[in-house]
């Protein structure tokens, strides 16, 4: 059989790339995605790009996988991959089975082919014309260099993201490209879907002991920094709409611009941030700056509740001197929940959902959290126990959510997706968060007062008329907590609110969250990232349960209530 | 959704002769089936071919009850098509019942026997096509043994997996409407919501089948060259066996219609 070294041996040389001048405009935009570019990256080299939201890396990216045609929009200057026209070569004959550039994208999902893992990494070399006897030795191959843990036979649609997304970057790696790029890889995927996925990436280039490797020039496009810094050895820093603005040596690079690229939305690793508060208050301040008078209240919340905080420390065995506990407006006991009709992926469930406090929900993916926070939220019939909520979040709609009318619904608990796409129903962000209002019967003045106020609040004011699906991530995602909002609930439940968000709306979305706290909503929110869950509970007004093993359990204990915490 | 199951199955022996043979080939089964019975409609044809069908099932490598369990929407069409032929179609002999206006005589009970057994025997091959052949073997066999264009047919695999998320989507689509404040405003207002969700969810597949085309772009597929295949499908004599048999059975099923003289051609 084909030993270990095969990929080493007949590795397709490393590949080059170089811009001048070169500016791309999709069509139907006035302005430039992308304009006056000039880069130089040798073969073998592994480049990071950097830069704000919508600075056109992503464009680049696939510019330079030949996949920008002429109908998409307009170019300018000079784009060469291998020497040749960025367009020619992704076509241009090389070695058979082997490619110039492979791109490995965003969305696991929009990436599997086909049916059988074996099958979805042969795909790109059956179109390049390479001999069938030839093909699977090189699925095993990059099966193995990637660290896949199932066979060929494997069923793609048994796999978690995380797992998809190796596949995917096995599909790649198959046609020895020699330039592999990555646009936002991890993006989409959970923390521990994104270590194994920068394992994989370090072992196909040869930065991890196994044997037999690509030599390709690399390009990755990440917002998180900090995983790459192993795998990379310079830094690009583009601008939206210009082109290169830093470019050296990782280290440097960081070192130079961290606190810079930190507002400007990148995840700097810590000891680059130096200013990192300044992030945080630059985002604040512009926002209540946008918002005008309405929003007074954005700076003054540096933490969600410190009165609160400071009872806990000071005497942690007396409860009794602690302030008046907030009582729950939502309690859960033995709730068992399940999606569609499957059997309950969650039974034995018992919680409280408190008034000043958010409720984390944690765990691995695929153990509940989202099935759990739908059913808490009443949009999803218990399949079994009790989720009650109280008169005082209630009013006369009656105990149980999932039998309020959607139009009660609203006014109680507002629900943020993990998907914003999913939320919206109309073609512009100002009707977009009319209809919250408008459903739940809220005079005409007083919803155009609020959806005003939240506009500002969520930094929207200038995007009033545009059309939800064509904003970007961070966008999107202020605008589906800005509808949730507009209807002031009492309890807002969260599914990974945070997801693939550069920091700049990281920090916007802690900001409102406190102020929030402090207004006394409840908060529920399922999610991975440990920088928000570690930012409330260290406040004191978070509390976290671990979703796993079929039901929950409590990790950190949160404001005292007045019915005893019961999940254990 | 069953259809796109890999795996294990206790209804299923994927070694048994046709459940192997190549999908061509039972394709051609089922479209050769399919025609023959579309020329006539009448007892004996439609019923000799269930039956000879029904004799073969065991080598198909289907269980009776797997086919049931899949082929129930074919037995759910045919039961009411064979019912209200027998009711409404043009009557003539003997009057059996009369209810009303509605009047059932040997001519039209006839009529709904043949319609019925006709559903059924067409539907069968079908069925047993769709169980034991797994869609990914399909497009092989039809691009590689069928010679239909590659393009069109990985398109076309690369779209069927998109239709099984779209069941996922649909549910959080309804309970973000739900989160919304929409859907409680009657019948006209439920109404009006579920165009717009069918509406979103055609948004959300168009996009999403817009990042796959470009993945798959992204791996060569549509460049220009010879495309190879890396699981060869080809036809094996076996095969040709499996052919030989719809053909036996369809020219045993017409052959009995015409000795009968039930067999008229349907078309005229």
């Amino acid at each position: 059989m084909h030993g270990a070294s095969d990929l080493g041996v007949v590795a397709a040389p490393a590949v080059g790339l170089r811009a001048r001048g070169w500016g791309w405009r999709h069509s139907g935009r006035r302005a430039w995605a992308l304009r006056g570019v000039d880069l130089d990256i040798a073969p073998g080299e592994r480049v990071l790009l950097l830069g704000p939201s919508g600075a056109g890396k992503s464009t680049l990216l696939a510019a330079a996988a030949g996949l920008l045609d002429d109908g998409a929009g307009e170019s300018e200057g000079v784009l060469e991959v291998d020497g040749l026209d960025a367009r020619a070569a992704r076509t241009a004959p090389g070695a058979p089975g082997t490619s110039r550039t492979g791109l490995l994208l965003q969305d696991p999902d929009a990436q599997t082919v086909l049916a059988r893992c074996g099958d979805d990494v042969a795909f790109g070399l059956e179109n390049h014309g390479l001999s069938a006897e030839l093909i699977w030795p090189r699925v095993d191959d990059a099966l193995r260099l990637v660290g896949f843990p199932y066979g060929r036979a494997h069923a793609t649609s048994a796999l978690s993201g995380g797992e998809r997304q190796r596949l995917a970057l096995a599909g790649v790696v198959a046609m020895r490209p020699g330039l592999l790029m990555l646009d936002e890889p991890t993006a989409m995927i959970d923390p521990d879907g994104a270590r194994l996925l920068v394992g994989s990436v370090a072992g196909v280039v040869g930065l991890s002991p196994h044997a037999g490797s690509l030599r390709s020039t690399v390009i990755i496009v990440e917002h998180r920094v900090e995983q790459w810094l192993g795998i990379v050895d310079r830094v690009v820093v583009l601008e939206a709409g210009g082109g290169v603005i830093a470019d050296g040596p990782a280290l440097d690079v960081l070192a130079d611009r961290g606190p810079e690229l930190f507002r400007l939305g990148v995840w700097v690793p810590p000891r680059f941030r130096a200013g990192a508060a300044e992030a945080a208050g630059a985002a604040r301040s512009q926002g209540a700056a946008e918002a005008g008078s309405a929003a007074t209240t954005g700076a003054a919340h540096a933490t969600c509740a410190p009165e609160r905080r400071a009872a806990v420390s000071s005497d942690d065995a007396d409860r009794s001197l602690r302030p008046t506990p907030p009582r729950p407006v939502l309690t859960a006991r033995d709730l068992a929940v399940r999606r569609g009709r499957l059997a309950p992926v969650l039974t034995g469930v018992d919680l409280d959902v408190v008034p000043g406090e958010v409720l984390f929900l944690t765990g691995p993916n695929g153990s509940g959290k989202s099935t759990l926070a739908l059913a808490l939220a009443g949009l999803t019939a218990p399949a079994g126990g009790d989720l009650v909520a109280t008169p005082e979040l209630a009013g006369t709609a009656g105990p149980h959510p999932v039998r309020w009318r959607a139009r009660d619904l609203v006014t109680r608990i507002g629900t943020v997706f993990q998907e914003p796409q999913h939320q919206f129903v109309t073609g512009s962000v100002e009707a977009e968060l009319a209809v919250g209002p408008r459903q739940a019967r809220v005079a005409t003045t007083d919803a155009a007062r609020r959806c005003a106020e939240v506009l500002g609040r969520l930094r929207l004011g200038a995007l009033a008329l545009a059309n939800p699906f064509t904003l970007s991530g961070g966008e999107q995602r202020r605008l589906s907590v800005a509808t949730a909002l507009v209807t002031r609930p009492g309890v807002l439940v969260l599914d990974e609110p945070t997801f693939g968000q550069d920091a700049v709306t990281w920090a916007v979305l802690v900001d409102l969250l406190r102020e929030l706290l402090g207004a006394g909503t409840a908060i529920v929110c399922a999610t991975h990232d440990r920088d928000l869950v570690e930012t409330f509970v260290d406040e004191g007004c978070g509390r976290e349960l671990r979703v796993g093993d079929g039901t929950v359990r409590l990790v950190s204990p949160g404001v005292a209530t007045v019915a005893t915490v019961v999940a254990t | 959704m069953t259809v796109l199951a890999l795996g294990a199955d206790r209804d299923l022996r994927p070694d048994a002769l046709v459940a192997r043979a190549n999908p061509v080939a039972k394709l051609a089964v089922a479209l050769l089936v399919s025609l023959t019975l579309l020329l006539t409609v009448d007892v004996v044809t439609a019923g000799v071919a269930l039956a000879l069908e029904a004799a073969v099932l065991p080598w198909c490598g289907l269980s009776p009850t797997g086919l049931l369990r899949r082929g129930w929407i074919v037995v759910a069409g045919a039961v009411p098509a064979g019912f209200v032929t027998a009711w409404l179609g043009v009557d003539s002999g003997a009057v059996l019942l009369t209810l009303g206006p509605v009047t059932v005589t040997q001519g039209s009970l006839l009529a709904g026997c043949a319609i019925a057994l006709r559903i059924l025997s067409v539907g069968l091959p079908g069925v047993v096509l769709l169980a034991t052949t797994d869609p990914t073997d399909l497009a092989d066999a039809l691009a590689q043994v069928a010679r239909l264009p590659h393009r069109f047919v990985l398109a076309a695999l690369a779209a069927m997996r998109l239709f099984a998320l779209m069941g996922t989507e649909w549910e959080s689509l309804g309970a973000a409407r739900r989160a919304r404040g929409i859907g409680d405003d009657g019948a006209i207002g439920r109404a009006r919501t579920l165009s717009g969700q069918v509406l979103a969810l055609l948004v959300l597949v168009v996009r999403r089948g817009t990042r796959l085309a470009m993945a798959m772009e992204a791996r060569g597929f549509g460049a220009p060259g010879v495309r190879t295949w890396a699981r060869t499908s080809r036809v094996r004599r076996s095969d040709i066996g499996v052919v030989l048999g719809g053909v036996v059975i369809v020219t045993v099923a017409t052959a009995a219609g015409m000795l009968a003289g039930t067999w008229h051609l349907a078309l005229t």
